[in-house]
């Protein structure tokens, strides 16, 4: 039973690292803020909470039940998709253009856009 | 809601206090037994029995953790593919959802949705709209709105 819960843990550790990777290299390779947010904003995510999980179990064999770290798994649950909304809005009105591949664009023309920033 | 669960509680203590015994067991029969009566009474109350909302919340909650799995497989598959051929774009979306919990909740769960993320919300004089950028619109289009479809019927559930 503990070995199992260990490989458990370990699983989940190297498939939140996994995703960290994945994300890091979308913030790389993709072409504009908007796709980036998406690979930050959700590979992050799933990415720290595996391993928060993952860490959990491991010191839950050990004898110990730190709850904080499901707290951290909760907290971060409620922000980071707000922080990604947040980033993106703030893109947006301050005019940062869309890829140039981009197909459609509703939002065009009902905010007023700062274009002096940038 | 609120109140039920209070009412359920005070019976939880009134059974306590009938069996002069104060630990945890005699407190569980106590609730699953005032589960019971306010399941008999539920007619008398304006919002339906509360367990059928836990139940919704706890779905909510399951469906939730489905699509940011999905959405990150997702993400992977644009990532890593060879060549960048998707077309990104910004569409809108109207809801019906009209409390603004409702509306947090449901531009989460959109943020944490295959190939979505809201970028704006915006109301006019009858209803919100979410302006959501998605990375690949031509295919993505119907596909979301059935799943927006799905989140917004849960989360009427919870809330009505």
């Amino acid at each position: 039973m503990t070995e199992t819960i260990k490989i458990i843990s370990i699983a989940l550790i190297l498939i939140g690292a996994f995703f960290s990777l994945v994300a890091s290299i979308g913030v790389v390779r993709l072409p504009d803020v908007y796709t980036r947010n998406h690979a930050a904003s959700k590979s992050a995510t799933l990415g720290v909470i595996s391993i928060l999980l993952g860490t959990f179990l491991f010191f839950y064999v050990e004898g110990h039940q730190n709850t904080r770290l499901i707290l951290a798994i909760v907290f971060l649950l409620m922000t980071s998709p707000v922080g990604g909304h947040m980033i993106n809005r703030a893109a947006y009105y301050t005019g940062v253009k869309l890829w140039d591949k981009s197909a459609r664009d509703d939002l065009k023309g009902k905010v007023k856009i700062k274009d002096t920033l940038l | 809601m609120a109140f039920q669960i209070l009412l359920n509680l005070f019976i939880a203590f009134v059974w306590m206090f009938l069996k002069v015994s104060y630990d945890p067991g005699t407190f569980i029969i106590g609730y699953l037994m005032g589960l019971g009566m306010l399941f008999v009474v539920r007619r008398y109350f304006r919002s339906r029995f509360y367990l059928g909302k836990v139940w919704a919340a706890i779905y909510l909650v399951l469906l939730f953790f489905k699509e940011l799995i999905l959405s990150n497989i997702n993400v992977l598959k644009i990532v890593l593919q060879p060549k960048l051929d998707f077309q990104p774009g910004i569409f809108e979306y109207k809801t019906i959802l009209t409390k603004d919990w409702e509306i947090t909740l449901l531009s989460n769960l959109i943020t944490l949705t295959p190939g979505t993320l809201v970028v704006d919300v915006l109301e006019n004089e009858k209803e919100k709209i979410l302006y959501i950028h998605a990375i690949h619109v031509p295919d993505a289009h119907e596909a979301i709105d059935g799943i927006k479809n799905t989140f917004e019927k849960a989360i009427m559930e919870v809330s009505r």
